[in-house]
């Protein structure tokens, strides 16, 4: 499946009925220089729109919101020694959470790169 | 533009131009970063020369018939020696309230003129300053705000190299002085001092030259542009106090840890606005203390952030924190109960609810490195 994209800034693949969670280019572009990830609990259920992990720059600390429901099956570890990891490549190997989804019609109520694209760009 | 849209700097076209993030503080619209980002401006700050933009602040004049009359004015006010500074000197201070809280920090610094004094007083605040200083200071001193002049910093250990190559006069200003120098024709008044814990300049000049001087200092590859971002990680390792984080009006300098500002003359004898406050907590202790302080993982702890004992007591809050780039790691400041504020203590701090283990350090995180 191609990318799904939610209007918090979060973007969701999913493979075999789990979503894989991170954050957008343009979200780490405004978030400028990343420090520190929080994330979450394996085995935490989540529903959409909860707050599931935090994200800190420099500046400020941003919320980062599951745009879908399930429970956490996976966390990145490798962003916990490399937050910067996010600024490099947050569309891919700076993934923030697996999540094994408990309601995969949320999916369509998510955006596609068109569709966010117009979004972030006006 | 309404009347609620921010200023506008001298330079807030060359801003724009470098591509910068542009967010409004103190009621200007002003660079947080440029494309290089926080990062890298801090530590180019911290191994070159980063150039600020500082015109919001509010630059002033103070002027009498000799200069005894105008610094004794201004020792009603503030707690500093006015009256022992030498021609082209200044020092740090602070305006307090009759509590002995403080209304804000400033330079003050005594002109080569007669009967002038120069100062430079935070941008969030200098309305206030304005409006004080007018109410309190005698028939005789005149308050002038300098509207029409701009300022920027040069700071970092290549900020002399730098600018002696345009002035080589600069080598020979001491730390806290200023000299009148040409800067590639443009007349500026230059002080070897800054807000960082580099060695460096703050450059004043008319406003009408000021992108023209930001364009020449930048046109040295030791230089580049450096935004408030980076500003308040280098003065946070720096452990140098922000107005409305650190100091406020209820907080005196004494717990602010600012005693160091206050001679010996002017704790005796008094005679400026807050004293008593002042001498009761130079003589029996404040009851909490400004200190620094070391989280021990990786999460930053921000302003607010609630500070407990390791038996989960609250004692104090943070006032700043964030990431140093220089410390790799998490730093903060704020102020705790003085029994908890040695050197070592463990502490915790509730970030999301969460206690996480740090510990209050000495200050400053990063050694100042000022050309004494």
């Amino acid at each position: 499946m191609s990318a799904r994209y939610s209007k918090d800034h979060e973007w969701v693949t999913v493979e075999n009925g789990i979503a894989t969670i991170g954050i957008t280019n343009h979200a780490q572009e405004q978030l400028g220089d990343v420090v520190f990830v929080e994330l979450p609990a394996i085995g935490k259920k989540v529903a959409a729109h909860d707050q599931a992990a935090v994200v800190e720059s420099v500046k400020a600390a941003s919320e980062v919101y599951v745009p879908v429901s399930g429970e956490v099956v996976e966390v990145n570890k490798e962003l916990e020694g490399d937050p910067a990891l996010v600024n490099r490549d947050a569309e891919a190997r700076a993934w923030f959470m697996k999540v094994r989804l408990s309601n995969p019609a949320e999916l369509d109520g998510l955006m596609d790169k068109t569709a966010y694209d117009r979004l972030v760009n006006g | 533009m309404s009347e609620n849209a921010p200023k506008r700097t001298s330079l807030h076209g060359e801003h724009v131009k470098l591509g910068a993030r542009m967010a409004p503080f103190a009621g200007y619209d002003m660079p947080v970063q440029y494309p290089s980002g926080i990062i890298a401006e801090h530590n180019w700050t911290r191994g070159n020369a980063g150039l600020f933009d500082v015109c919001h602040m509010g630059q002033c004049l103070l002027e009498g018939r000799s200069f005894e009359a105008v610094a004794t004015a201004m020792e009603a006010l503030v707690p500093a020696d006015v009256l022992g500074l030498k021609p082209r000197q200044q020092r740090y201070s602070q305006f307090l309230n009759e509590d002995g809280g403080t209304l804000d920090d400033l330079m003050i610094t005594r002109h080569a003129r007669d009967g002038t004094l120069y100062a430079v007083v935070n941008a969030g605040r200098k309305e206030h300053d304005y409006a004080w200083m007018q109410k309190h200071l005698p028939a005789g001193v005149a308050l002038t705000r300098r509207d029409d002049l701009s300022l920027v910093a040069l700071q970092g250990p290549k900020a002399e190299e730098a600018l002696a190559k345009l002035a080589p006069a600069v080598k020979d200003i001491a730390f806290m002085h200023y000299a009148d120098v040409e800067i590639g024709g443009i007349s500026a008044q230059v002080s070897r001092s800054g807000y960082t814990g580099e060695d460096g300049f703050e450059i004043s000049v008319a406003n009408a030259d000021a992108p023209k001087l930001w364009s020449l200092l930048l046109s040295d590859p030791l230089v580049r542009p450096v935004g408030l971002g980076a500003r308040d990680s280098l003065r946070l390792e720096g452990g140098f106090c922000l107005y409305g984080h650190e100091l406020d009006e209820t907080i005196s300098p004494v717990e602010a840890g600012l005693a160091w500002s206050i001679p010996k003359r002017r704790r005796a004898q008094g005679g400026f606005t807050g004293w008593a406050r002042v001498q009761e907590e130079l003589s029996h202790g404040a009851a909490k203390k400004r200190v620094g302080i070391r989280p021990e993982g990786r999460a930053p702890a921000r302003d607010g952030t609630v500070i407990t004992d390791r038996s989960g007591r609250a004692i104090g809050k943070i006032t700043s924190g964030g990431f140093g780039p220089s410390v790799n790691g998490p730093v903060a400041m704020g102020y705790v109960e003085t029994a908890s504020a040695a050197p070592g203590t463990k502490i915790n701090l509730l970030v999301r609810g969460t206690p996480l283990p740090a510990a209050i350090v000495s200050l400053p995180f990063i050694p100042n490195r000022f050309k004494r």
